[in-house]
């Protein structure tokens, strides 16, 4: 592969009460690479997705970030998620801050920035996200989309190298999945390493620059998005694809 | 009636103003008040920390964290503060309202730490995890993220847990402090009379509770300013 391998797992393996949700996973994703994760519901493809950033313990196997091994007892995890934002299904957004103390959080709180500066940086990125107006509003008073909006710009306050995405549209009604998607599109043309696991197939063939099928625990296939729509080489993908595909 | 009247303004002058008993009372008052505000505060400390042994990962914190609650629980308040008063504390020199107010905040602690660790609970994983994946250790987390959230789901419970340690404090007659309970006893015993300072003293409990019950709850609907829409 060409470029900067920024992220890398070798053989990754992880169980829940014996049930094997990772059966060894190996995948190199370079700097810039937007890879979009698919598969059936139960495959593994968001545990993958909460190894990469260690809310998951792999059992087994190795994640290594920038070139350094992250799950290791000696390895300050804190440090190393300061540099991959992750974006929620669920949103997660923290209901007693307003949205500017929920994007200002992390960054002052970790020296990142003093509140000064933080609160800039947050007003930059609300206007990124089309959210300015909502700075001092609180999150319950917000539509799915616009938290999904907040939530991407609180990650993106940490200046991250590399942004998760855990089904960032599944929990949102229909007419709102646009916004949040176009946020997500711009944030791939500026060059953003993203993982994004989602059943959004018009933003994998978009946007993606790799497609990663994912089932019972191990990467199925992989390639250019268009290519493996086109034509799936395995008859799991075929089959997955022809359901989701209509 | 004036008869019946007259009857009731003497005996409320025998049970209050003669020899000043209404002093007692007040005394009284000021004791429970001091004996309530340092064992809550003890308590709520307390609970906290038994909490975080109780939902730590680590066995012996959970060990220590669970006798605790099972031995406060499983024994009477008023047999705790004689040990602590009589048995404990015998040799140290420590004003009286303190040690009981050690004693009622080490009891208290025990139902502050269930309540707390149930706060704590029922804030959604998913909260953590944002909390985390941004970077935040452990503790961060806990205390920028859960802890107040956990604070507005809990005050209501932690409210009922407050009006039930100043209660309790009617105890502390048992090592000889002179509180409203305590007071409204002694005039009995010396005037004879039960109705009067009895009822009194229950009106005072009653006042104090009520001012305390609204104030609180002045105080929740701030804390619940980030749940308008």
């Amino acid at each position: 592969m060409d470029g900067k391998a920024v992220i890398k797992v070798n053989n990754l393996h992880k169980s829940f009460d014996g049930k094997e949700v990772l059966a060894g996973i190996t995948e190199e994703i370079d700097e810039g690479e937007v890879v979009v994760v698919i598969g059936p519901s139960g495959s593994g493809k968001s545990t993958f997705l909460r190894c990469l950033n260690l809310l998951e313990t792999p059992d087994d196997g190795e994640v290594i970030i920038d070139g350094e091994q992250i799950n290791l007892p000696k390895v300050d995890v804190n440090l190393v998620r300061q540099k991959m934002g992750m974006v929620f299904q669920h949103f997660n957004l923290f209901p007693h801050l307003t949205v500017m103390q929920n994007i200002t959080l992390a960054p002052v709180k970790l020296g990142k920035m003093t509140p000064e500066q933080a609160n800039e940086k947050a007003m930059e990125l609300l206007n990124i996200v089309g959210l300015s107006e909502k700075a001092d509003a609180y999150p319950g008073s917000l539509s799915g989309g616009q938290k999904q909006r907040i939530a991407i710009a609180r990650s993106l306050a940490m200046e991250p190298e590399i942004m998760l995405f855990d089904e960032p549209t599944s929990a949102l009604d229909p007419e709102m999945v646009g916004e949040v998607l176009d946020v997500m599109k711009n944030l791939a043309k500026s060059g953003m390493t993203m993982v994004v696991v989602t059943h959004e197939m018009g933003f994998a063939k978009e946007v993606g620059t790799r497609l990663l099928f994912i089932d019972e625990g191990k990467v199925l296939e992989s390639g250019e998005p268009r290519e493996v729509f086109d034509n799936p080489k395995q008859e799991r993908t075929k089959v997955f694809l022809s359901k989701v595909l209509i | 009636m004036t008869e019946w009247w007259a009857d009731v303004v003497d005996t409320f002058a025998r049970c209050f103003l003669k020899d000043d008993r209404y002093l007692l009372l007040l005394k009284g008052i000021g004791i429970t008040i001091k004996v309530s505000l340092l064992a809550a505060l003890l308590g709520i400390i307390i609970g906290f920390l038994i909490a975080i042994c109780n939902l730590s990962n680590k066995k012996f914190l959970n060990i220590i964290g669970k006798v605790y609650t099972d031995v406060i629980r499983g024994t009477p308040s008023v047999t705790q503060l004689m040990i602590i008063y009589f048995v404990i504390f015998a040799t140290v020199n420590w004003e009286k309202w303190i040690i009981a107010a050690i004693a009622f905040g080490i009891n208290s602690g025990a139902y502050v730490s269930e309540i707390i660790r149930a706060g704590i609970l029922s804030i959604d994983k998913g909260q953590t995890e944002a909390g985390r994946s941004l970077g935040l250790n452990a503790k961060q987390t806990m205390m920028e993220i859960v802890v107040p959230q956990a604070v507005k789901n809990i005050f209501p419970a932690m409210c009922n847990e407050f009006i039930t340690l100043i209660k309790e404090t009617a105890i502390v007659g048992y090592v000889g402090l002179m509180d409203i309970q305590k007071a409204g006893d002694f005039i009995k015993s010396a005037t004879y009379e039960a109705f009067m300072p009895l009822i009194g003293t229950a009106i005072i409990y009653f006042v104090l509770i009520k001012i305390l019950t609204l104030a609180l709850a002045k105080y929740e609907d701030h804390l619940r300013k980030s749940d308008k829409r």
